[in-house]
């Protein structure tokens, strides 16, 4: 099996790395060997963010090596061009304009809709890890529907 | 919980082993990236406390081993200079139980004010030096750095990376190691009191236990040789040791888990069998250099590799000699001040007022950036007292009556306090003025509690130590509690006859930082208080 590396990136506060935990989450949850990578500190006040989540049979380094991340998911529009040199020639991009407008049910959950469009792309992930993964990383009274927007986004054909 | 699967980031890894094998107390000051070391032990059930600062937490953390207890302290890598003075003399006496002390360094300085390699230090100090690679080796070199350092008496170093710290992997909770046996005094008087007539005794010792550790690290099981293609072999640690082995996946490689005392004997023949021999280390060529002093022939890195984290496109540029320009990463956006945060209101009037700012660590020193542009100098923690003094000392008048040190509330209690005893003991001609940024938490770090704060890392209840008693106190008559936020005219008054009164002034500026009521709020306690009318 081949090594899936995406790239999740934004501003501090966008739930770049909640987003980042989810996932690793749910390729933890189906018994792959995965890694995940962030910076933390200065991060934090709103400054650019990002995240690496490698997954596969084995994984060396937990950061994602440039021009080879398969996947690059954006939380906001002024970062995709600075993030682009990590994505592989044919990689794909994963950004806010793809999001039906009408599956953000709640304000704050472009991180969990780009979530379900990229999802859509992981053969190796089943729903129901994913469903459990985002029930390990969000408190209770967003849970809901958070998971409303997943599937939604996911289901989308946009 | 034998055998557990987790997905933990390193420093949940320490916690976790720290856990597992009874730590009876852990003590740091946070910084990242080492911060959620305790904050995970705390949360496991674990007695976790933030010190003021890194040399107070070595030394309660070398108390609790005096008295049998397993010991662990916290700290980022600039956090060990500040505990460098217990570091160095601890290596001499026997500890009873176990002393780890963990160092979280940060090459290419994600948050960090310089990159310095801590590998230094366990030289410099005799301290043997574990370093793992991912969340696995953490949880077990925890473990084993428990198991050396109750078998020789000796503190430990477990040294750190961001990206291991940082970084969440698989780890299997293994079964814990033996268990610790119960604290008690048992008195020492020639082993642990470190006049000369004892510390030479202590020095010897140290040598001798170091000589046998070496030994044992031939066969340690800490340093790992993978077979591979003949015609390259490479020796890493750490986390490069991760990134060289997909650079160069069919090469031979001899992982050194433990790097001091190095295992020169089992270097030396991983090195004679391989065609080419390769050091991958990330930061100083410190492992190559203790290699090669061996009189061991190994290939290095192009001086370009010491600055900045390596990667696997760094690797493999090393591996292929190429010291070419590297490409350049387009720059993302920097930090800034949040909406709403205290500071701003402060640093607006420095600019205005166009004071010389002597500058600390912290959210503010983002207040060297535009818009503001009115902080001029930082070095370390607790500096800004100390180079405000001196600038005081030197400048012309004109100049001399504009300088003002700022530090943030953590930061005063960190080293603070002795910059403001020195302000009183040697006054300049001109007079100081030293703001205190109040807000109530050490907020650049995530949002910890401190001597401060009135709550323990638990955020339970505890002494709250107010900085204009303390102030008060040690003789400093002119101390004012503000929030320019509120009222920005009585700021700009008081700096203002300040700057010019020739007298030391002490100015709190107190407003909680915009981000910890919340958080405090759902942690169960409660807000700290505003001295500003609250606003809808």
């Amino acid at each position: 099996m081949k090594t899936t590396n995406i790239v999740i990136a934004g501003l501090g506060g966008q739930g770049v790395l909640t987003s980042s935990d989810i996932l690793a989450e749910a390729a933890f949850i189906t018994g792959l060997d995965v890694k995940k990578s962030e910076l933390h500190g200065m991060s934090q006040r709103g400054a650019s963010v990002s995240s690496d989540v490698r997954f596969g049979r084995r994984i060396f380094s937990p950061m994602v090596p440039q021009g080879q991340a398969d996947f690059l998911m954006v939380l906001e529009a002024t970062q995709v061009d600075i993030n682009r040199p990590v994505l592989r020639k044919d990689g794909i991009s994963i950004t806010p304009e793809q999001i039906d407008k009408k599956v953000l049910l709640h304000h704050r959950s472009l991180n969990i809709a780009l979530l379900g469009a990229l999802s859509r792309h992981l053969p190796d992930i089943a729903e129901p890890a994913w469903l459990q993964a985002i029930r390990a990383h969000l408190p209770a009274t967003i849970r809901d529907i958070n998971i409303r927007i997943f599937l939604l986004a996911r289901k989308s054909d946009a | 919980m034998t055998d557990a699967r987790l997905f933990l980031s390193g420093n949940e890894a320490v916690a976790c082993a720290a856990y597992d094998a009874g730590v009876m107390l852990g003590t740091g000051y946070p910084g990242t990236p080492s911060t959620e070391i305790l904050e995970h032990f705390s949360a496991l059930g674990g007695k976790a406390q933030w010190a003021p600062n890194e040399k107070v937490a070595l030394e309660t953390a070398i108390g609790a081993a005096f008295g049998g207890g397993r010991a662990i302290a916290t700290m980022k890598h600039v956090g060990l200079n500040v505990a460098a003075d217990p570091f160095f003399s601890v290596a001499y006496i026997d500890v009873t139980g176990a002393l780890i002390v963990v160092s979280a360094d940060d090459p290419g300085m994600s948050s960090s004010q310089n990159e310095q390699d801590n590998r230094h230090y366990a030289k410099a100090a005799g301290i043997p030096l574990l370093e793992p690679a991912d969340s696995q080796e953490a949880y077990d070199f925890t473990a084993k750095a428990i198991a050396v350092s109750e078998r020789w008496r000796i503190p430990v170093l477990l040294r750190l990376t961001t990206r291991v710290c940082h970084s969440k992997s698989i780890i299997l909770r293994g079964s814990p190691p033996h268990p610790a046996a119960a604290p008690f005094f048992q008195r020492d008087i020639k082993g642990r009191v470190m006049i000369p007539a004892n510390a030479g005794g202590g020095h010897r010792k140290l040598r001798a236990k170091l000589n046998a550790i070496a030994a044992w690290n031939e066969n340690s099981g800490l340093n790992i040789r993978i077979p591979g293609d003949p015609s390259l072999g490479i020796v890493a640690s750490g986390i490069a040791y991760m990134h060289a082995r997909e650079a160069a996946p069919r090469a031979g490689f001899l992982k050194i888990g433990m790097a001091y005392p190095l295992p020169v004997e089992t270097i030396r023949s991983f090195v004679n069998q391989a065609k080419r021999a390769v050091v991958i280390e990330e930061g100083d060529p410190w492992l190559v250099e203790a290699i090669r002093a061996a009189g061991i022939s190994v290939e290095g890195k192009a001086e370009m590799y010491r600055f900045g984290e390596l990667n696997v496109d760094r690797v493999r540029r090393i591996l292929a000699r190429d010291s070419s320009p590297e490409p350049v990463r387009p720059a993302g956006k920097p930090p800034q001040l949040c909406p709403g945060c205290p500071h701003r209101a402060v640093f607006e009037t420095l600019r205005d007022l166009d004071c010389i700012v002597a500058g600390d660590i912290g959210c503010y020193t983002l207040g060297a950036l535009p818009p503001f542009e009115a902080l001029d100098s930082f070095v370390c923690m607790g500096a800004s007292i100390g180079t405000g003094l001196g600038l005081r000392h030197v400048l012309p008048a004109e100049q001399a009556q504009r300088v003002v040190s700022v530090i943030g509330d953590s930061t005063f209690m960190h080293s603070g306090i002795t910059g403001l005893v020195e302000m009183v003991y040697n006054p300049p001609a001109s007079g100081h003025v030293v703001i205190i940024l109040d807000n109530g938490t050490t907020a650049m770090t995530g949002l910890q509690e401190h001597p401060g704060t009135g709550r323990t890392l638990a955020r339970k209840p505890t002494e709250k130590i107010i900085p204009e008693d303390l102030a008060k106190a040690i003789g400093i008559r002119r101390v004012h509690v503000t929030d320019p936020t509120a009222d920005r005219g009585a700021f700009k008054k008081i700096l203002s006859a300040s700057l010019t009164g020739r007298e030391l002034v002490l100015i709190v500026v107190r407003r909680p930082c915009v981000l910890s009521a919340k958080l405090i709020r759902e942690q169960g306690g409660r807000p700290p208080a505003s001295s500003a009318s609250k606003k809808p």
